[in-house]
């Protein structure tokens, strides 16, 4: 295997497994803020705020990974 | 492929000051931060004022209540500074949105060779730019925090030498100030940065149209990613100034 051919699986595999944590805790949190909003209609709007901070901070390790892959590729 | 670089290039050299191109787009948004603030300065004395103050007050009212679940009836002292973080960090995303930044390019010679840049990069998508705001950030927690608790009272959480246990919770929390610096500065980079690659990706793929849904997508997390950098603060601000129990 070549140093380039190495760069390119690097570069999919910290995309692709740093993928797996933000989605499993993305998909709980919209989970739970459904259930939420079930529980109490009234509350949509904090719930809405609440749950997109939320996604925005469990998005950030992917988005770490996807700064890893970056650099692998572009450095 | 359209070329992707990581880094902001320099464009050109004033007096050995490197002028970069996220730079220049950072000084466009800088005066016109300051032209609005100025403006509305401007029209809060006068006894009749415009349209244009009620909706910047009517955008300044709904940040000041965003603060206000967090900080209580500290907001009044710490508002100016998160207002800011905020608004400057929103305007220096959706900036960066606007036609021709990344676009436009010039022709730059460095040595032999010759480079095509970018004349504008949304400054967001420089680390220096996020480490910086990232830094400021942090240190600002740090002031206030002996501002209120008094340097002892402070100083106790990182440095406790009253049990094992507090000395070893004392040294994570020295260290997960620095990761601090390190999460709000590659958050916000990684965020910007991947949204213009997107943006740049989509419409080499697709030359018409399908980049449109990606730039309203691209808006929106311009968006969230100024209420989480300013809501962070607030969150560490409350926590640093509050009273150890």
């Amino acid at each position: 295997m070549n140093g380039e051919a190495a760069q390119l699986i690097a570069t999919a595999l910290a995309i692709g497994l740093g993928a797996i944590g933000p989605g499993i805790g993305i998909g709980i949190i919209g989970g739970k803020a459904v259930e939420a909003l079930g529980r109490n209609p009234e509350a949509e709007s904090a719930i809405r705020t609440t749950m997109i901070l939320g996604i925005a901070f469990a998005e950030a390790v992917a988005i770490y990974a996807l700064v890893i892959a970056l650099i692998i590729k572009f450095v | 492929m359209p070329e992707i670089s990581i880094k902001a290039e320099p464009i050109f050299h004033f007096l050995n000051f490197t002028i970069t191109n996220s730079l220049l787009l950072s000084a466009v948004v800088f005066f016109t931060f300051f032209i609005l603030a100025v403006l509305y300065s401007n029209e809060s004395k006068k006894s009749q004022k415009n349209l244009y103050y009620y909706f910047v007050n009517f955008i300044l009212k709904n940040i000041y209540q965003l603060f206000q679940a967090i900080l209580k009836e500290k907001n009044e002292y710490f508002f100016p500074i998160l207002g800011s973080f905020m608004i400057f960090i929103l305007f220096q995303n959706w900036f960066g949105l606007l036609p021709g930044v990344g676009s436009i390019l010039v022709t730059v010679n460095e040595g032999q060779e010759i480079h095509h840049i970018p004349l504008l990069r949304a400054n967001n998508a420089d680390l220096n730019a996020t480490l910086s705001l990232g830094i400021i950030s942090v240190l600002l927690v740090q002031i206030f925090g002996i501002k209120f608790l008094g340097f002892k009272d402070y100083i106790r959480k990182f440095i406790n030498f009253s049990n094992p246990i507090s000395f070893f919770t004392g040294l994570l929390e020295i260290i997960s100030e620095f990761s601090k610096v390190i999460s709000f500065s590659f958050r916000l980079f990684g965020n910007i940065f991947a949204g213009e690659v997107l943006l740049a990706i989509i419409a080499f793929l697709i030359p018409i149209l399908a980049s449109f849904p990606f730039l309203v997508l691209e808006i929106f997390v311009g968006l969230v990613q100024a209420l989480v950098f300013s809501m962070l603060s607030a969150v560490f601000l409350s926590v640093a100034i509050s009273k150890e129990h």
